[in-house]
């Protein structure tokens, strides 16, 4: 049975979503200075202005160290509360594993000020680039663990036991069983980290001090109207980018669900 | 059987917080010896063989395994392998890999390795199975793949926790064969785990029968099954008739008791195996040990007359419950279904007569 309304519903949904990114690609690649209908042909002439400005460069920089640093971390703590979540007991399991997935309603402006406060104040110290990482550790942290959380909950308790019943340690029984196993999630969870940390801007903002991030060069460009089409097509990279990663996130955990041989309990994609 | 048992256990305890899982459990298992641990749900039965495993510890007691106190000795050092009832198959490994798990710290060559490997999966039926892929295995090759994976370290125990539940009634018919000549050609101590009282009888040599953390009766089979030494046991392993009664005299060896419904019977000691105090208690008898007398036949033995009250047909057996004056619950009997003997109807008359040496005398 056909259900028109819900058809148009749904066509409306995706107009909503995806319009506003449509529109970064088609001004991009727009001959004129303006952004405003009609076009005045095509050109690649936004994407060569990018590779001439050096702060630009150094931002990218900063971004994709801030980013990599912050996956690799996020990564890690997500494991251990993963594994924690799925394959240990102890007291007061359900609200420590709640209070990691805190970060995730924290309004990120509450959570920047705070970060501020606590670097500069407390701390006493200027905001750098590690400060960011940390800062953005802070954030990816529950995605990855909730990415983990979902690797780790296919495994059967039983799989580092019976490692270690045929004379494996703890540590080796988990290196040979669990961690190929959860490998895939552990590849997704950075990536997803990658593109948060990448994309994120307030608590970078907040926290830069005398580093500039993507978002935040970005940001800064605003107020120069001719500098649009630029952004226009810096912003169409970025969105290549994420999707690409996010599509790899969801092969790779797919992959990874059928190499252990078990149902998908849902994913980002 | 010579020297010391394999397996000792003296004054077992294991608490989960205010959860007392195992109370008090003494228990020698001999090498080579194939022992069930037999219970419902909830007794004990798989906290005692992870305690064997050494996958949780004791609260308090010693285990000893071959001489050896087992405190402090991790799971991967002690001289046991398990099966679990999942069956744990590594998943991300190939079913050759699996079995060579083990094989990782040992000094033999890499040839030798293979040709362990090839062995171990040939004795359990999967000669040629060792590049398969682990996940795509039906339940019985995981299996047998989990007990190759165990076996070829050669353990000098094998710990088996329900590992034929997750199979269909058939393949765990076959499965239970397999295990005995399994077992009898390796020689090897077999610890099963078990809720199924017929798997445990057709497989053990002998059996606990545990309840509630605390070991009920062990014995062999036979024993367990003919002299069950409290009604608990005696309704876990079978089923069983109860008619209260009351024990008149013990002289030399026998035991005089009036069985509500039967009257007054003779029963050796032999058939109390707590005892025989004068006054209240009860006395079980077996489905199978009643017998219908059909039209024309008659006995020598004591009879009782009564009524059909329930008829389940099973093909090679029929089922009654019958009704005999005097006795609130019908008697279960069950009888074969030979040639020329009919299947009765309900509210037949009919008279039913016992031998009195399939009696049991328990506390009231």
């Amino acid at each position: 049975m056909k259900i028109p309304a819900l058809r148009i519903y749904a066509f409306i949904y995706l107009v909503f979503l995806f319009a506003p990114i449509l529109l970064l690609p088609i001004f991009a690649f727009n001959e004129g200075r303006i952004i405003a209908f009609p076009l005045s042909g095509f050109s690649t002439r936004w994407f060569e202005a990018l590779w001439e400005r050096p702060s630009l460069h150094s931002a990218v920089q900063s971004s994709l160290i801030i980013a990599v640093l912050t996956s690799i971390l996020a990564t890690i703590f997500g494991i251990f509360a993963a594994r924690g979540g799925a394959l240990a007991n102890f007291p007061f399991k359900g609200g420590i594993i709640g209070f990691i997935m805190l970060p995730l309603v924290l309004p990120e402006i509450i959570l920047a000020v705070a970060l501020l406060v606590l670097v500069t104040k407390v701390l006493g110290l200027a905001p750098n680039l590690y400060t960011i990482v940390l800062a953005h550790t802070l954030m990816c942290t529950p995605y990855a663990t909730s990415i983990l959380n979902g690797a780790f909950a296919n495994l059967d308790r039983s799989f580092e036991e019976a490692a270690m019943d045929l004379g494996e340690s703890r540590w080796s029984a988990f290196r040979l069983v669990t961690l190929p196993l959860v490998m895939p999630g552990i590849v997704s969870a950075m990536l997803i980290s990658f593109i948060i940390s990448l994309d994120e801007f307030i608590v970078a903002f907040f926290l830069s001090g005398n580093v500039t991030t993507l978002p935040v060069y970005i940001y800064g460009l605003r107020r120069q109207s001719d500098q649009l089409p630029i952004i226009m097509a810096l912003g169409t990279i970025l969105v290549v980018l994420s999707i690409v990663l996010l599509v790899a996130a969801e092969i790779l955990r797919r992959r990874g669900l059928r190499r252990a041989g078990v149902e998908d309990s849902g994913g980002f994609l | 059987m010579s020297g010391s048992p394999l397996i000792s256990l003296r004054g077992v305890n294991k608490h989960f917080g205010d959860y007392h899982a195992l109370r008090d459990i003494n228990l020698d298992i001999r090498a080579g010896e194939f022992f069930s641990l037999l219970g419902p749900s909830g007794c004990g039965k798989t906290t005692l063989l992870r305690t064997i495993a050494g996958f949780e510890d004791l609260s308090s007691g010693t285990l000893m395994i071959d001489g050896r106190d087992m405190a402090n000795v991790p799971a991967n050092e002690r001289p046991t392998n398990m099966v679990f009832q999942s069956y744990a198959i590594f998943p991300h490994l190939t079913v050759a890999q699996n079995v060579a798990f083990g094989l990782r710290r040992d000094p033999r060559s890499k040839a030798e390795k293979a040709r362990a490997v090839a062995e171990a999966l040939e004795m359990v039926g999967l000669a040629g199975y060792g590049a398969r892929a682990a996940h795509a295995l039906s339940g019985g090759q995981r299996q047998r793949v989990a007990l190759a994976r165990a076996l070829i370290l050669q353990p000098k125990v094998l710990l088996l926790d329900e590992p034929l539940s997750a199979l269909d009634k058939k393949m765990r018919e076959q499965m239970q064969v397999e295990l005995i000549r399994l077992q009898r050609n390796v020689g090897i101590t077999f610890i099963l785990v078990t809720h199924d009282q017929e798997e445990a009888l057709v497989m053990s040599d002998r059996i606990a029968v545990m309840f509630e953390g605390s070991i009920g009766q062990m014995d062999d089979p036979e024993t367990l099954y003919r002299r069950p030494n409290s009604r608990r046991v005696a309704n876990f392993i079978g089923k069983m008739n109860f008619l209260p009664a009351e024990v008149l005299t013990e002289a030399g060896g026998r035991v005089t008791v009036e069985v509500t419904g039967l009257g007054k019977g003779e029963i050796t000691r032999e058939q109390a195996p707590t005892g025989a105090p004068s006054g209240p208690a009860v006395v079980g008898i077996r489905p199978e040990t009643l017998t219908i007398l059909f039209e024309g036949e008659t006995t020598e033995r004591r009879w009782v007359d009564g009524v059909v009250d329930e008829v389940v047909y099973y093909g090679d057996m029929t089922y009654y419950d019958v009704r005999i004056p005097g006795v609130a619950e019908p008697l279960n009997l069950s009888m074969r279904n030979v040639i020329g003997r009919p299947v009765l109807e309900v509210g037949t008359p009919t008279r039913i007569t016992w031998d009195e040496r399939s009696l049991v005398l328990l506390d009231a």
